[in-house]
């Protein structure tokens, strides 16, 4: 058998072209280029398909790994596999038609998503938002930051081995799913901004639990503190496992805890304050060593924050409309709808045309969503349609480190060190 | 060695009969405790309190597709899952589980038990290899160099045990702690002996023969229906054999504590009734710590399993071993 190349070695099927393509950069990756012993299959190396159908890969993610024994020598990354071309779905749609498909690209922290959309409307357009949806989105930004970081506790540590970690961070989070149920109707998918503020306000219920829920975390997380910080193996696991240099993190753009557990301060939040940060105190943690265990303590650092950014969202919650009062901009509140004829007119004007930013306009704006900036550029042509909408999503900047990291790592080392990024394929591929 | 009795061979039958349900019961016991670690309720739906899961999980398995890898070495892949289940009911012949209940007693029983113990290994290593799959290649790797690290230490574990009893057979080591539990004399090498028993049933946290998440099933990826089957049943067999072993070598086997100094003579029905209640009892304790451990530590990596059995459980066996025979021998011949 000729054994040249690595793509000779396997049996390609499914995208001939792409798979060589791949196997070759494989090949080239760091330049060592060897001759290998035909004769001698011991002499092949050994290269490893993880993905993307593989229980940790997090979604379907797909990473070609080159081995020596267990030892990781060069890893190739290949994603694209959840592909659903949401960028061209949104030259379709109006503005707030598109609103609900941001729900499932970082479909852990769908809040977030809504918001960095409306806000980069709302940027374009130049939409006045209500005091009191500015902070009911702060409240719904800190929640899914909250959910979607349970979710990489859980698996995180699943990843290291501990499945029933799993579990107990689910039952936290399906406390944040029930506030999602109150606050907006959907427990999952929530679609709660709109542009202009929010869809409704904030129920007595919905309050109570948010109350509740601020009180009662904190001792959990505590819990989990204790469990883990001073837990040997889990501390083996992590550390120094997967470093990432602060130069290179900035090279490669990783953001969000990726990027603040190398070391750099960098948050959306206090950079370009949006909504109402820059009235709510808060840190931003930050840890220099840049290996896994970093960025354990930079996100359980994050919740304890959100935690206090919603207390404070909830002391200063001010009164008033919860979506801007012109019907240019924003739809009207079903009281309207339902009982005048201009409030029916103006809803059906919104839902057919939406709204119209001026011709040529464009703007980007960015939200720190749970993995990192979250950006969505704009361009305009005067109609209700976007004519172009980019999104500059974290996960995808997130992975594009994993080939650095994790070359030199150990097999066991891949699924953590993954687990540690935290990337959502769905925002990745987009 | 003892003749073969009629005795041999019921405490045979029911030893086998027992083992084997006892994977069973070991299996609805790990899904019951690991639900309630995790604030599940667990399989409660099959028969009383989910009683009958077990038996619905073999049918699952019974009419599942036997599916075999194209290019496997399909021999291997057949034979491989027999071996970790045949050397784990071997190992039932020489443990004691009452006062003369026990199949036989081999002169070398603690070597014998060493030696088929460990043969297991054969089974999943070849499983990987032939399963022409490398992450079962890669598991089954893992499997071969995690039992040889552990092997040693366990041995000189065992070592340190025979020290105080001078005899191979398994039914003087269980004597000799009639009075003192070796868990007491010999307090480092029962920790070796529990940690390195925990890497021989490859359970959390050495389960990296499986490592179902970056693995996927490691030896076991491959395989499906009753061969599968065969390599759980071994696996949780070798629990139950590691929890018996614990109990055998550390925890007095079946007598209770300081069982000399104070348990009165009893008839030989309820002697026997008492050895295996006490033997049944610690073994059922252990086999929960098996499972209460896999689910609240997450796993070792590959470096730091080799790295734990090499420079640290090794040194540290070799020592103990040294040292409690030079105490052994100075109380002999000095104190004595």
């Amino acid at each position: 058998m000729d054994t040249k190349h690595i793509s000779d070695q396997v049996d390609l099927k499914f995208f001939k072209e792409h798979q060589e393509k791949l196997y070759q950069a494989l090949e080239d990756k760091h330049t060592t280029v060897e001759m290998m012993d035909q004769d001698d299959p011991l002499n092949t190396k050994m290269v490893l398909n993880m993905g993307p159908q593989h229980p940790a890969t997090h979604g379907v993610l797909r990473l070609i790994l080159q081995l020596n024994g267990e030892l990781i020598e060069k890893v190739k990354v290949d994603v694209g596999y959840l592909h659903r071309g949401v960028e061209k779905i949104a030259e379709n749609k109006t503005y707030q038609e598109f609103m609900p498909y941001t729900d499932r690209m970082d479909y852990l922290s769908p809040y977030a998503n809504n918001v960095a959309l409306c806000t980069a409307v709302e940027k374009i357009a130049n939409v006045e938002v209500p005091e009191r949806a500015h902070y009911i989105r702060m409240i719904g930004c800190e929640l899914s930051r909250i959910s979607s970081h349970l979710i990489w506790l859980g698996t995180m540590i699943m990843d290291a081995g501990a499945v029933s970690y799993f579990i107990w961070a689910f039952r936290e989070r399906e406390k944040v799913l029930d506030i999602f149920d109150q606050l907006t109707g959907h427990r999952f998918t929530v679609s709660h901004a709109r542009i202009g503020g929010v869809a409704n306000d904030i129920t007595d219920t919905a309050m109570a639990m948010i109350k509740d829920f601020a009180d009662k975390f904190p001792r959990e997380l505590k819990d989990w503190h204790k469990t883990l910080d001073r837990n040997r193996i889990f501390f083996d696991r992590n550390r120094g496992v997967g470093v990432l240099e602060t130069e290179d993190a900035l090279e490669s753009g990783a953001t969000g805890p990726t990027l603040r557990g190398s070391g750099y301060a960098y948050d959306v939040r206090t950079f370009e304050p949006y909504a109402r940060y820059d009235e709510v105190e808060f840190e931003v943690p930050t840890r220099l060593e840049g290996d896994n265990l970093a960025r354990y303590y930079v996100r359980m650092e994050e919740m304890h924050e959100s935690i206090r950014i919603i207390r404070q969202c909830l002391d200063k919650l001010p009164k008033g409309p919860v979506r801007a009062d012109n019907a240019k901009q924003a739809y009207p509140s079903k009281d309207e709808v339902y009982y005048s004829m201009e409030g029916m007119i103006h809803d059906f004007m919104m839902t057919d045309t939406g709204i119209c930013p001026p011709d040529g306009a464009e703007a980007y704006h960015a939200v720190e969503a749970a993995k990192g900036e979250l950006g969505y550029y704009i361009q305009s042509d005067g109609s209700g349609h976007p004519w172009r909408l980019k999104i500059n999503s974290p996960s995808f900047k997130n992975i594009q480190i994993l080939e650095q990291i994790l070359d030199g790592e150990m097999v066991a080392d891949t699924v953590v060190i993954i687990g540690g990024v935290d990337p959502v394929m769905g925002e990745c591929d987009k | 060695m003892e003749p073969v009795t009629t005795t041999s061979y019921i405490v045979l039958g029911i030893a086998l009969f027992m083992l084997l349900n006892s994977a069973a019961i070991a299996v609805y016991a790990e899904r019951r405790v690991s639900a309630f670690i995790q604030n599940r309720l667990g399989p409660n739906r099959v028969g009383p309190w989910g009683l009958f899961q077990p038996l619905a999980d073999v049918v699952k398995l019974l009419l599942k597709e036997d599916v075999t890898p194209e290019r496997g070495f399909k021999t291997v892949h057949t034979i491989a899952p027999v071996i970790p289940v045949v050397t784990a009911l071997l190992t039932i012949a020489v443990i004691p589980f009452g006062d003369g209940l026990y199949v036989t007693d081999i002169n070398a029983g603690v070597l014998y038990l060493l030696a088929v113990n460990s043969l297991g290994v054969y089974g999943v290593t070849l499983g990987g290899w032939a399963s022409n799959s490398k992450y079962s290649l890669l598991g089954g790797l893992r499997a071969a160099a995690q039992m040889i690290s552990y092997e040693l230490p366990l041995g000189m574990a065992v070592a340190s045990c025979i020290l105080f009893v001078g005899s191979l057979s398994m039914i003087d080591v269980v004597n000799s702690q009639e009075y003192w539990w070796n868990i007491i004399r010999n307090p480092i090498g029962a920790v070796i002996f529990i940690v390195a028993a925990f890497a021989e049933a490859n359970r959390t946290p050495f389960d990296l023969v499986e490592a179902e998440q970056e693995l996927v099933g490691g030896f076991h990826t491959e395989y499906s229906s009753m061969k599968f089957g065969m390599f759980f049943l071994a696996e949780y067999m070798h629990v139950v054999i590691g929890s018996m072993l614990i109990t055998t070598f550390f925890f007095g086997g079946y007598h209770l504590p300081f069982a000399g100094y104070w348990l009165p003579e009893m008839g030989s029905t309820a002697k026997a009734i008492l050895d295996i209640s006490v033997f049944t009892l610690k073994t059922v304790f252990w086999v929960f710590t098996f499972i209460w451990v896999r689910w609240t530590i997450p796993r070792f990596k590959y470096n730091q399993v080799m790295k734990l059995g090499w420079k640290r459980m090794l040194p540290i066996s070799i020592l103990n071993f040294i040292g409690l025979a030079i105490i052994i021998y100075a109380w002999n011949h000095y104190l004595g």
